[in-house]
């Protein structure tokens, strides 16, 4: 087997036993991404020099270990890992996907990444997304459409596309997410990925490019439940420099993946087997279900009354909040600003309008709309109420379960194209992720079956596609979510399956 | 028809915090441009604001100050606007859930009191300043943009449509700032911009229940311009009634070289702000426990020391009333009382004497020259008859000048009373026969002659004499 196709976690066994270097490790990532970057497009900017240097010094780090306690480095050290453009690292140009921060180079760096970069964790590149994260299939990137290495004809998933794809495609051994409405669990779920959005609070905005404050949330994309434990355990933290971050103890996440799912109550929210969800997704998430019953858990039904309110709610909260989150890209102090503004007032609409993409745009005009006087109770004050009735149903049903689960997506990755004529479908794909941001609850996509394919118009035929099932869990019960999750990919192969490139 | 004025005053007091409301740069007046700036207070993508809880500690001060009920819950809003100067495209300042509502302040207008309620009090950031000149090299061709006040901590204290006339309105403010200053959680400093107002004005038929239309004269930081502007703003408006014209709602400038207020803003461009809670904060509670602990550090307000004043120092309420008017002249002046305690001189002593030389040197009371306890000194060498209530002027100059202890400047520049009996009793008779028309006179009956005497003598010792003495020795000498 390939270095690049290898788990992180495999490959700090491989650091520690010095069957390989950092250096050599990272010279082989780098070799992979320039072999598949031309069809995929994962990245936005290589970081190539510098992630040269950080394996260096992670090599020497590793090398001074050798005396006393030989094997005592974090399990990132060393180990190549790319960041969604919207994390924020000092002196790194961070694009957010947006011709308006085309030309930005960060002053600082999040503290998520401060997080890996204390780790010892070598930074690869900053990767492609939907422009602001407002997208479900990265196809509003300004800087491209990123492809999905299972289907190049097909999307990766958004807005973390970039982020799914290089993992998937052995380009890293690990990316950063963030996810305001689905964007880790989707394009997880469409790349055969682990992707786990944490509750709301656990990882630090602070640095991180804002879309919906109340929304968004910073989590890992890996290969398997243990790297994406490990991932997690590197993200989160309380954070001073963010007042929503959770001030609670970090629990140390590979310690929960045990096998064991005995005596644990999984609840199957009935509103989400409905039509509209492709049947062999079904077949996939119920033979799950059926799994877990087989491991010990006890499954029950549910019931999440509210469900369908989530997407008209989610719509309304999310742009309101865009649109002012996103006034601060007016061409004035950094960002792209228009050449030819003569006043101010050009300054600002030129800018902004050559600036932003049509979906940003979009977004902007809804939520400047729904907040705007005589409105703002139609439809931001609506929305809250019914955020709270989302959120009661979900603790409702934690009264009964442990854990809920659910598909991610009703359809497997669709082909580029398919739905940008239509933002209203585009919408819907998230239908099954958008709840458990607006509940401020942790959830995971992990894998859990293919697609058949089938014959198609290309002459091989329509290559198979991943299927992801979504675990979600109570407030700060991440530890459920990756027990269970373990438990079931120790008893698949799904998750071993490496794309054909 | 005769009008009837109303006017509300918005109040933006910089509250005197070291650090700004979001984040840790520091609040100092007079940096580089750009100098006090960080990711967040910069508006850098991805920062997030983090509440200073000083700037709570100084609202809910101010709160309790004035009266008004604290919030246990309170909430941050984005008020939404594009200007350069605003680095986030939006304000955080408090909405629908304001730190503080209801209070009062009562000022005192022409010897009449008067109750001006409060609405409410909130906190803000401030927004950062545009220079249309560069600040090195003064060139004109472009904009600039200084974000050093950009999350500078701004209380905003909002009244009700209470005030009556301009001369109101300034007694407020006045009372107002004296209350910040004394709080220690406002500079009071209304050039630098610590302080600014805002005040809607509207007239209505004397008796009418309904208000007219209102007008917002923007940002006034003098109260000088408040009164002119207010002024002016009224007699505009009821002109324009007079006429069977109708007032816009719109917002204007105060241009106080015309001396004229301007329209700013027109109707057409009116803002929309969108508030909304700012996801990025949580709500603030406040605890009890919190409001209780800011109690017990309240200090002594100005109305509750002037009625101090008045009845435990027996002073007029008119001197209470300038001793309290700040902070600092109050302390100063209970200084002295404490080493001098008669009180009537002190005060005299004070509001005369001292406030002069303080004004005619441009200095504040808090860099006057003279220690309260050697103004007492100065005052007990009158008492002792060391020195004469007129050389105690001239010896107060001196101090004034050099700081120096009272006694030191009188032995240094022999100043000590003549009290040598058998000296003065020489130089009288002397005096006494060289004006023999004066003396005659006197002994005739004319007894105001002998104020002349005692200037006689005064002149011939440089006003050393203890004038008691010379007296005594005049009336002895001088009888028929
Ligand atoms: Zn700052």
């Amino acid at each position: 087997m390939t270095l690049h196709s290898l788990t992180l976690h495999e490959i700090h066994e491989k650091l520690r036993k010095r069957e390989v270097s950092s250096v050599e490790l990272t010279q082989a990532v780098l070799k992979q991404i320039a072999k598949t970057e031309d069809k995929i497009h994962a990245f936005i900017t290589l970081t190539e020099e510098l992630a040269l240097a950080q394996a260096k010094q992670a090599d020497d780090l590793i090398q001074k270990n050798k005396g006393a306690s030989p094997n005592n480095f974090a399990p990132l050290t060393g180990i190549p890992i790319a960041l969604k453009d919207i994390f924020l690292m000092k002196g790194t140009r961070t694009t957010c996907g947006s011709r308006i921060l085309s030309n930005y180079v960060a002053p600082y760096t999040a503290t998520s990444v401060d997080n890996l970069l204390k780790d010892h964790a070598v930074i690869i590149g900053k990767l492609n997304m939907d422009e602001f994260a407002m997208g479900s299939s990265n196809e509003t990137s300004h800087f491209g459409i990123c492809h999905n290495p299972w289907d190049l004809k097909r999307i990766p998933g958004g807005s973390s596309g970039g982020s799914a794809a290089a993992v998937a495609a052995g380009d890293c051994f690990g990316a950063t997410g963030t996810d305001t409405g689905g964007s880790i669990r989707l394009p997880a779920a469409f790349c055969n990925l682990v992707g786990i959005k944490p509750t709301y609070g656990r990882v630090s905005r602070y640095g991180v490019i804002a879309f919906a404050s109340s929304l968004d949330q910073v989590g890992p994309l890996a290969k398997d439940v243990t790297d994406c434990a490990i991932l997690l355990k590197a993200l989160a933290g309380h954070d001073p420099r963010d007042s929503t971050s959770l001030n609670l103890p970090v629990p140390d996440y590979t310690a929960s993946l045990t096998k064991d799912v005995r005596g644990m109550t999984i609840g199957i929210p009935k509103e989400y087997f409905v039509e509209g969800l492709d049947p062999e997704i079904e077949k996939a998430v119920r033979t799950a279900i059926d799994h877990y019953q087989k491991l010990g858990a006890k499954i029950i039904k549910v019931s999440l009354p509210h469900t369908t309110c989530a997407v008209p709610t989610y719509y309304i909260l999310a742009p309101a909040e865009a649109s002012s989150n996103l006034a601060r890209y007016d061409g004035i102090r950094y960002g792209f600003r228009h050449p030819e503004a003569r006043t101010l007032l050009e300054l600002y609409t030129k800018s902004r309008t050559e600036g932003f993409g049509p979906e940003v745009k979009r977004r902007i005009m809804l939520g400047t709309y729904v907040l705007s006087a005589g409105y703002y109770d139609a439809y931001y004050l609506k929305a809250q109420k019914a955020r709270t009735l989302i959120r009661n149903d979900f603790e409702e049903a934690f009264k009964q379960c442990d854990l809920l689960l659910t598909p991610v997506a009703p359809t497997a990755a669709w082909k580029i194209g398919e739905k940008t004529d239509d933002p209203l479908k585009m919408y819907l794909s998230d239908i099954f992720t958008i709840n458990v941001n607006l509940a401020g609850l942790p959830a995971m996509s992990l894998p859990c079956g293919f697609t058949k394919g089938g014959l198609g118009e290309s002459p091989l035929g329509e290559p198979p596609l991943p299927i992801g099932m979504q675990l979600i869990g109570n407030h700060f019960k991440e530890e459920t979510i990756f027990r269970a999750a373990f438990a079931y990919e120790q008893a698949n192969e799904w998750h071993q399956r490496r794309p054909a490139l | 028809m005769s009008y009837e004025t109303v006017i509300g005053l918005e109040v933006h007091a910089q509250l005197l915090t070291a650090t700004k409301i979001f984040c840790a740069c520091s609040t100092r007046f007079g940096a580089a441009p750009n100098e006090n700036s960080c990711p967040v207070c910069l508006g850098q993508p991805g920062a997030l604001p983090v509440l200073n809880k000083k700037v709570v500690d100084y609202a809910i001060r101010a709160g309790l100050a004035i009266g008004c009920t604290i919030a246990k819950k309170s909430i941050f809003a984005r008020k939404n606007y594009f200007y350069p100067d605003l680095p986030k495209g939006y304000q955080i300042s408090q909405y629908e859930l304001p730190i503080c509502t209801g209070g009062a302040i009562s000022i005192t207008v022409n010897g009449e009191k008067k109750t001006i309620r409060l609405t409410r009090i909130h906190m803000e950031e401030d927004a950062g300043k545009l220079l249309h000149e560069h600040p090195t090299t003064r060139s004109k061709e472009a904009s600039w943009v200084d974000l050093n006040r950009a999350g500078v901590p701004l209380i905003e204290i909002v009244s009700e449509p209470d005030l009556r006339s301009a001369e109101e309105a300034v007694a407020y403010l006045k009372t107002l700032r004296s209350i910040l200053m004394y709080l220690d959680i406002c500079d009071g400093n209304m050039e630098e911009g610590s302080l600014r107002c805002d005040a809607n004005i509207s007239l209505k038929p004397s008796g009418a229940e309904k208000l007219g239309t209102k007008v917002e004269i923007k940002n006034m930081n003098s109260f000088r311009h408040i009164e002119k502007a207010i002024a002016y703003e009224v007699q505009r408006q009821e002109e324009a009634l007079q006429e069977g014209g109708k007032i816009v709602q719109e917002t204007r400038l105060w241009n106080p070289e015309k001396e004229v207020t301007v329209p700013m803003r027109s109707k057409e461009e009116a803002h929309d702000y969108r508030y909304f809670p700012d996801p990025d904060l949580l709500p603030l509670l406040i605890e009890d426990s919190w409001v209780t602990a800011m109690h017990q550090h309240l200090p002594e307000l100005p109305t509750a020391k002037r009625d101090r004043f008045i009845s435990e120092h027996q002073l007029s309420p008119v001197d209470a009333e300038t001793l309290t008017s700040s902070r600092d002249l109050a302390n100063y002046y209970e200084a002295c009382v404490k080493v001098y305690p008669d009180a009537k001189k002190v005060s005299n002593w004070i509001l005369t004497e001292l406030l002069r030389e303080l004004n005619n040197s441009g200095r504040s009371i808090k860099q006057c020259p003279i220690k309260p306890e050697r103004l007492a000194g100065l005052l007990q060498l009158i008492d002792q008859g060391t020195i004469s209530g007129k050389i105690a002027k001239t010896v107060f100059l001196e101090m004034y000048k050099t700081g120096e202890p009272a006694d030191k400047i009188v032995s240094r520049q022999g100043l000590t009373q003549v009290s040598d009996t058998g000296a003065l009793e020489k130089m009288i008779e002397t005096i006494i026969a060289a004006n023999p028309k004066e003396t005659e006179r006197y002994r005739a009956g004319n007894e105001k002659l002998i104020a002349f005497f005692v200037g006689q003598v005064m002149k011939e010792t440089q006003g050393k004499a203890n004038p008691q003495l010379i007296n005594e020795i005049l009336r002895k000498k001088l009888k028929p």
